[in-house]
């Protein structure tokens, strides 16, 4: 009886605390275009048929328009972006010196519109913000992650980690609980995958447009009811700048597809 | 608006070949409401044609129910070099052309 006892005791005791699997080993990392059907994978690959081009196409016009009170155009000092933003995508996010704080591409691009164009700042999620972001990560397509090499940027790779690692919201859930410890299975018919940010900005089908990383952490935190930060929260970078560096060394595939 | 377009450049005469095009456009169905209740007013691509050096070899109804950024994709036979032209045609007047040239051997 007493042994009974102790059996079902220790039963339930397996089944109430949680089992924390470590990070996803570095052989075991995953892009999320191998979940995807063979159809999204196409529609990925075919930069004819990716609507993500489409944003990487007016991203193009907006780099050589002259906007502001600077009357300048980014091709005015950055010239041809296939050649001056190749690889700029893939170490994003970066630290700013006169911020003392990373920064993500977008906000990059707004910091420049002020710093060298004497622009006004483009809303996030925007067409335009999100089409030039598009052009930009392009140019990075293809080539391995490096974000979070910068030694300044460790305290912040920390504070992302730990905001990946927090429980939050009504359903008590952290980031790690999905993507770390259950990518291998379903949620509700679709993959959970790693959360490897490999192809932002991306377009997703779900969204019928193009989208920003930010706007994918502010979805997950909503879908574990919990408050999700504003755009442009320092804590949304920092989620951004671990994604990234977790990523390190997985290949860029911006504008990416995703169901 | 960006439109892509995929015609192969060149072509074998009595060649089966495949046109895909994709056409920037936000599709909206006329059916949703904003979070105050007002309807927000459809506003979709209604219309696709294709020319070839003038001829209509291709045209497509498009509604509601259709995906932002319409994916149309259609096969025909190269007959000989020349230009395809295509158009889109919208809600409140929206117009949109493309060409693409082929050269056909």
């Amino acid at each position: 009886m007493r042994r009974l006892r102790i059996i079902i005791v220790s039963m339930l005791l397996l089944a109430v605390i949680p089992v924390r699997a470590a990070d996803v080993p570095q052989g075991e990392r995953r892009s999320g275009t191998s979940f995807m059907a063979p159809q999204t994978r196409a529609m990925q690959d075919d930069d004819t048929a990716n609507p993500g081009m489409l944003w990487a196409l007016e991203g193009e016009e907006l780099w050589n328009k002259k906007v502001g009170t600077g009357d300048k155009a980014c091709a005015d000092c950055h010239g041809d972006a296939q050649a001056s933003m190749k690889g700029v995508a893939a170490r994003y996010p970066a630290f700013d010196r006169e911020l003392g704080r990373p920064v993500d591409l977008e906000q990059r691009i707004n910091l420049e519109r002020a710093r060298h164009q004497q622009a006004s700042p483009l809303a996030y999620e925007s067409r335009d913000l999100l089409a030039l972001t598009a052009f930009i990560a392009r140019q990075s397509r293809g080539m391995p992650i490096t974000a979070g090499s910068d030694e300044e940027l460790t305290p912040f790779i920390a504070k992302g980690r730990e905001l990946f690692m927090q429980r939050q919201g009504q359903l008590n859930l952290s980031c790690a609980n999905c993507h770390d410890d259950n990518w291998d299975r379903r949620l509700a018919g679709s993959a959970i995958t790693q959360a490897q940010a490999t192809g932002y900005p991306l377009y997703r089908l779900e969204w019928q447009t193009l989208g920003s990383l930010q706007r994918r952490l502010r979805g997950c935190i909503f879908g574990v009811r919990a408050q999700p930060y504003a755009f442009g929260a320092p804590e949304l970078v920092e989620l951004e700048l671990y994604l990234m560096t977790r990523a390190a060394g997985m290949t860029m595939e911006a504008p990416a597809v995703r169901p | 608006m960006a439109a892509l377009i995929n015609v192969p450049p060149r072509a074998k005469r009595g060649d089966i070949i495949e046109i895909k095009t994709l056409m920037s456009h936000i599709m909206e169905t006329g059916y949703r409401r904003t979070a105050d209740g007002a309807v927000v007013p459809r506003d979709i691509l209604t219309s696709f044609s294709c020319r070839y050096n003038g001829d209509e070899i291709f045209r497509a109804d498009l509604f509601p129910a259709v995906a932002a950024n319409p994916f149309i994709s259609f096969f025909t036979v190269a007959t000989e070099s020349g230009t395809f032209e295509f158009e889109w045609i919208g809600d409140r007047g929206f117009s949109a052309t493309a060409k693409a040239a082929i050269t056909v051997e």
